[in-house]
């Protein structure tokens, strides 16, 4: 038992090591949010349930902090990607822009 | 089972600085704050960590606050960098 909650513990590291290497490697902010955010939301699951294989008796409070990372990421990252679009950190070979007509109507005058 | 303890902490610590890299030298102010949503991602993950590590539940009741902090954080940065119009 102590094996397994070990290999979950080094999947979650490494599902770590990989988002921490996208934010720092990926070439503009959309592709930084991408990799920083959905990598660690599954190391941080993995992570945690090895620790409750390890320890039984704190299933409970793991399950919580489980469910509020599956509440809290997913609308910390969308909020920051329109805060992004937004402050305008778009990257420079963009193909197409569908949000221009929808956010952009008093920017019109500056382009 | 020393040895595991070390692969797992070089692995988050690994990530961690890398995640400081992007923080420090990240060329808009978006870059800065998702480097710093995903170092309070794995910054949440060690404190976990450290719970098994000492053997003492108290720092799973660090990690749940330190995660209400951490997302109210990233809420409250991303509506400041939605104000700030720039000049594109």
């Amino acid at each position: 038992m102590e094996i397994v909650s070990y290999i979950f513990m080094i999947i979650g590291g490494l599902f770590y090591l990989l988002g921490g290497l996208g934010v720092l490697r990926m070439p503009d902010t959309f592709d930084r949010i991408q990799a920083g955010t959905k990598a660690t939301t599954l190391g941080a699951f993995t992570l945690l349930i090895g620790i409750g294989i390890a320890n039984p008796d704190w299933l409970l409070k793991i399950f919580l902090i489980i469910v509020f990372i599956a509440l809290s990421n997913p609308i910390g990252s969308s909020v920051l990607a329109k805060a992004a679009y937004k402050s305008c950190a778009l990257p420079e070979n963009l193909v197409q822009d569908d949000l221009k007509e929808l956010f952009g109507g008093e920017d019109n005058d500056s382009n | 089972m020393i040895v595991f303890d070390i692969i797992v902490f070089s692995l988050t610590g690994l990530g961690i600085l890398f995640a400081v890299i992007r923080l420090l030298k990240g060329p808009t102010p978006a870059d800065r704050v998702v480097a710093l949503d995903t170092f309070n991602i794995i910054v949440m993950g060690v404190i976990a960590l450290l719970a098994f590590y000492f053997k003492n539940s108290l720092y799973l009741d660090i990690t749940i606050v330190y995660a209400i902090l951490s997302f109210i954080e990233t809420i409250v940065f991303a509506r400041y960098l939605e104000g700030n119009h720039g000049d594109c």
